[in-house]
């Protein structure tokens, strides 16, 4: 424990012990009754315009987002500037559904996706689906935010001999488990307030900061090599690095809002013009997250890698190290303590929003639906409060005893998985058309062949399709929906012929404003 | 196919505006490399791809925000 940074750990406990405050304090905050489930799991729907801001930009900019992705641009270059035009074709997606589906949801008190989707399509097995989907895409998703939390733990200098080195994440995960427990989804909308701030704090001052220090963007450019500058330029009968970037971007845009916890941080708004001005409202972050890709360069120009001080953490953490060396590297200890708890405070919103998430699709769409049907509502709410327990217990003996890469393998899986929801969740909210078992036939089909890619790919996102001589590297997700879509479409007319279809609950009318009468 | 609606009342309640064609410009801006694959000209000492790409995101909210105001009813 030599090596610990003392005025920086100090400051990080120091806002670790505020957000903990915070956290337990917020079960007081626009008060409701937590023993029911949409004011445990959603908040009662509460939240306005900019509360929404701060609880959707709190989850959805997780802090393995500020990790991973400048880590990327550190070791691949240009590629990792993927997540921009990701961004950006994310929130028209935002625009156009999403608002439809909290005005049905709102009406019809659905909590989950899969709420809706067993409303809409009437059938318990492609609600099912959809459940499941989401909570396997979540698991390791949260165990990411861990990762995140290894990273800056590790980066203060504190370590340890064997399982010993995890005490603190432990530490971390049970307080955050706690005022999860008893605060619900206020827990993380309030503490994201206190997140962003810490974190646009830091990112503004890396970005205007380390350019200075470093001679300007052009010494920084400079210091890049040529090869990870652009992306490379596509051979013959390939579209090679090009299509790989556009369907990134594209697949992981509509993947998105598809994800659990994204789902909850929209349901909870108070309305849905407050989700539609969030469509507008939320690129400030993707303006800060175009930043911090830039930050990856800035450590190579920094030459962290090759600073001796640095070996150990990039040896035990690897390219996930850039950040903590450069902010260690570029800024005095106190500032370091800032920066690192706006990072591992970035990690318990979402982890807290995806284990909330995670419950409220247990709860409503494999407990109630399938082992006990009529819980009161008290026990609904225990019941949920119980397996955002599990769920992020789950996730902490993961990253503890698995080595990290294979969460990270299932999180692109899991990017790759609930993608096959958009068919029966975001085309749901526009259309009835669809067959419920053609759907589901198409889902079970996207599983199967995303995964299969990926898995062909040697673990990677982007597959090779092959079509004659030409080859299409793209995102396996992209391709894999597409399949999807395709396979329901077809099935469509051909199972409406053997079934009559089952009831929809919900009317046209139901997914816009009510009309003033 | 897709957006057929189910009956009649369906049509005037799918809630389209043209202008949501505005969103279609941000897709084809960044979704199509070729564009914006070059380092120059560069701004700033930042390569075109990238000063590119950052400023889309302030154009994109500008688009989104027009959207906003012009189909808030």
């Amino acid at each position: 424990m030599q090596n610990v940074n003392w005025t920086a750990t100090i400051i990080f406990l120091a806002l670790f012990v505020l957000i903990t405050w915070l956290g337990f304090a917020a079960a007081r905050w626009r008060r409701g009754d937590l023993e029911l489930l949409h004011e445990w799991g959603l908040g009662g729907r509460r939240f306005g315009t900019l509360v929404t801001w701060f609880l959707i930009g709190g989850d959805l900019y997780t802090a393995y987002t500020f990790i991973a992705v400048p880590a990327l641009a550190f070791g691949a270059g240009a590629v990792a500037f993927f997540a921009v035009p990701y961004t950006i074709v994310a929130y028209p997606i935002l625009f156009l559904a999403f608002p439809r589906l909290w005005y049905v949801c709102h009406k019809h008190n659905y909590i989950t996706a899969a709420d809706f989707v067993r409303g809409r399509f009437g059938n318990r097995w492609l609600a099912l689906a959809v459940a499941v989907t989401g909570i396997i895409a979540t698991l390791p998703y949260i165990a990411l935010q861990l990762v995140g939390l290894q990273v800056v733990i590790g980066g203060l200098g504190i370590s340890g001999e064997g399982y010993t080195g995890d005490l603190p994440l432990v530490i971390a995960f049970i307080i955050l488990a706690a005022f999860t427990y008893s605060s619900g989804l206020r827990a993380p909308a309030s503490i994201a307030i206190v997140k962003d701030i810490l974190i646009y704090v830091t990112a503004f001052a890396t970005v205007v900061v380390v350019p200075i220090q470093l001679g300007g963007f052009e010494k920084i450019f400079a210091a890049v090599p040529a090869s990870k500058l652009l992306l490379a330029i596509p051979g013959d009968n390939t579209t090679g690095a090009y299509g790989a970037y556009a369907t990134l971007a594209l697949g992981s845009a509509l993947a998105l809002f598809l994800y659990p916890h994204s789902i909850t941080g929209i349901l909870a708004a108070s309305n849905g013009r407050a989700v539609r001005q969030n469509a507008a409202l939320l690129p400030g972050y993707s303006f800060m997250l175009g930043l911090l890709a830039l930050v990856g360069f800035f450590a190579i120009a920094a030459g962290v890698s090759a600073d001796p001080e640095y070996a150990a953490g990039f040896k035990q953490f690897g390219n996930n190290f850039a950040v903590p060396a450069l902010i260690l590297h570029s800024f005095p200890s106190w500032f370091v303590g800032i920066a690192f708890a706006a990072v591992g405070i970035g990690a318990l919103v979402p982890a807290a929003i995806m284990s909330i998430a995670a419950a409220n699709l247990y709860t409503r769409n494999i407990h109630r639906e399938f082992i006990n049907s009529e819980p009161t509502d008290r026990h609904e709410a225990q019941i949920a409060k119980w397996v955002s327990l599990i769920v992020k217990f789950g996730a902490l003996v993961f990253i503890v005893f698995i080595p990290s890469k294979y969460a990270i393998y299932l999180q692109l899986l899991g990017g790759i998985w609930i993608i096959q929801t958009l068919p029966s969740v975001m085309l749901g909210v526009y259309t009835r058309w669809f067959n419920d078992w053609a759907l589901l036939v198409g889902w079970a089909a996207g599983i199967v062949a995303g995964t299969a890619m990926f898995v062909a790919a040697h673990l990677t996102p982007t597959y090779a399709l092959a079509v004659g001589s030409f080859t299409f590297p793209g995102y396996a997700a992209l391709y894999a929906v597409v399949l999807n879509l395709v396979l329901t479409i077809v099935l469509t007319p051909l199972f409406n012929l053997s079934s009559g279809g089952h009831l929809d609950e919900t009317i046209a009318a139901e997914y816009r404003a009510p009309q003033p009468t | 196919m897709l957006g057929e609606p189910m009956n009649p009342q369906d049509r005037t309640r799918t809630g389209w505006s043209w202008w949501y064609l505005l969103f279609l410009i941000q897709f084809v801006a960044v979704l199509w490399p070729p564009f914006f694959n070059k380092a120059e000209p560069s701004w700033i000492g930042m390569p075109f791809f990238y000063w590119y790409q950052l400023a889309w995101i302030i154009v994109g909210a500008i688009l989104t925000a027009i959207v906003y105001f012009a189909t808030d009813d």
